[in-house]
């Protein structure tokens, strides 16, 4: 059975339980065993923390592997801040030893050693590269008749140089996952254009944040979407959270929660009181 | 090729020295579309060395760190670093928007970006969720070990 340590970084836990719960069941249901990261703390995020100060960042990342580390187990996040983050920062450690000892010395501080060994996994990634599509299809016990938009996100696929997941551009595998459920993903225009709410835009020019989500809503509402279908709990909170003053109602579903509807999940579990785009299944 | 002046960090000026000014990244920036963003400017103004021009401006917070830039740029300079960096640099000088600053505030505070929820703790616990999720949340010495972290690289200070 593959197992890993669960990441839960902020939003998913904090604003999204239903993320976090279906993202659980269905990684029972899927043979994926998930350990807590225990003492784990905010990843750091990505455009937030990390362009206030890049050290800290750094040696708050490091330590969340550090921990990882020392259980022997390799990373999964269901976010793509903490992947960006987590996945970047143990690239940065494991490519130059000299700023992996600078880390170290602040490590010290709190008696950690971080070895940069850590693997980082995003839970789209691991479910698409290690389960496969037919093994889910296979676990699916209530197909679903929805007409979707799949939303990438930016931080799952790139800087793709070291990330490697998808193609960038015209990536498939959320679609892929997507339809293992029965849903049908609709094509629509500007697929991969960011939600808006990344790089500190949505805390301090909230009103650009929201011009980037318009355009996506529109783009979702020509394809015929009833539901948008993320990867990222700060997207999801993006889309949900701005619709209403956008003059939107799409529902806005993590992957974790369609696939927890399409094997048999009961809804209560799916927490979608939390939403605030109100979710009709 | 321009000689970047002193006042930009080398870091950034080796890096911004690649970029021979074709706009392909301001094309492409989905920030460039809806604001006055322009990528390639600040990358110019890097090389050229206008610091407090770029340290001082709304448009260096304007990027959402989407990366398109980075994917199509054809002399491979990695822009969202030299953003991040010249962020950095402005965060050091005391260029920081409150709201950044709340943000801030939540993971000195809570370890976490965002604040702890009564209701959605109670959601947690009648889901079968630990009510407090297993993070430096649940550990004070965890929170402990973090925030030697924050204080050793800097970071308290910007909050305070």
């Amino acid at each position: 059975m593959a197992k890993y340590a669960f990441f839960l970084g902020c939003i998913a836990p904090l604003r999204y339980p239903g993320i976090e719960k279906s993202t659980r069941e269905v990684c029972k249901a899927l043979g994926i065993e998930l350990v807590d990261l225990k003492d784990a703390s905010c990843c750091p995020a990505p455009g937030v923390i990390r362009a206030f100060n890049k050290k800290t960042w750094l040696a708050a990342a490091a330590r969340n592997l550090a921990l990882a580390e020392k259980e022997g187990l390799e990373i999964v996040t269901i976010c793509n801040g903490c992947y960006g983050s987590l996945f970047d920062a143990a690239y940065e450690l494991a490519e130059d030893k000299e700023l992996l000892a600078e880390v170290n010395k602040i490590l010290a501080e709190i008696g950690m050693e971080y070895k940069g060994t850590t693997k980082v996994h995003h839970f789209a990634e691991v479910l698409y590269n290690e389960v496969g599509v037919e093994k889910i299809k296979a676990a699916v016990t209530k197909p679903l008749d929805y007409q979707v938009a799949a939303f990438y996100g930016c931080h799952f696929l790139k800087p793709s140089e070291i990330k490697q997941v998808d193609n960038p551009e015209n990536p498939h595998i959320l679609d892929d996952l997507i339809e293992a459920t029965g849903a049908k993903s609709m094509p629509r225009k500007q697929k991969t254009l960011c939600c808006g709410a990344g790089g500190g835009l949505k805390a301090a020019f909230g009103d650009v944040a929201k011009k980037f989500t318009e355009t996506n809503l529109e783009n979702m509402k020509e394809s015929g979407a009833q539901y948008i279908i993320d990867v990222c709990p700060f997207c999801h909170l993006q889309f949900d959270g701005v619709q209403k003053d956008l003059g939107y109602a799409i529902p806005v579903l993590h992957l974790s929660q369609l696939l927890g509807l399409a094997m048999g999940m009961d809804a209560k579990d799916l927490a979608l009181s939390t939403h605030i785009t109100p979710v009709t299944l | 090729m321009v000689t970047p002046k002193a006042e930009i960090s080398k870091e950034i000026a080796d890096a911004a020295k690649m970029c021979f000014q074709c706009g392909t990244c301001t094309a492409g920036c989905p920030s460039g579309r809806r604001t006055s963003y322009r990528v390639r400017k600040i990358v110019r103004m890097a090389q050229l060395g206008m610091k407090e021009e770029i340290l001082s401006s709304d448009e260096l917070w304007e990027c959402s760190t989407c990366y398109t830039c980075v994917e199509r740029c054809p002399r491979q300079v990695p822009i969202v670093d030299i953003i991040i960096d010249l962020r950095n640099m402005a965060v050091a000088e005391g260029h920081m928007r409150p709201q950044h600053k709340g943000t801030a505030t939540n993971l000195v505070k809570f370890g976490h970006t965002v604040d702890v929820k009564e209701n959605i703790s109670k959601l947690r616990a009648d889901m079968g969720l630990p009510e407090v999720p297993p993070t430096v949340l649940a550990n004070p010495a965890a929170k402990a070990d973090l925030d030697k972290i924050l204080a050793a690289t800097g970071f308290t200070k910007i909050v305070e």
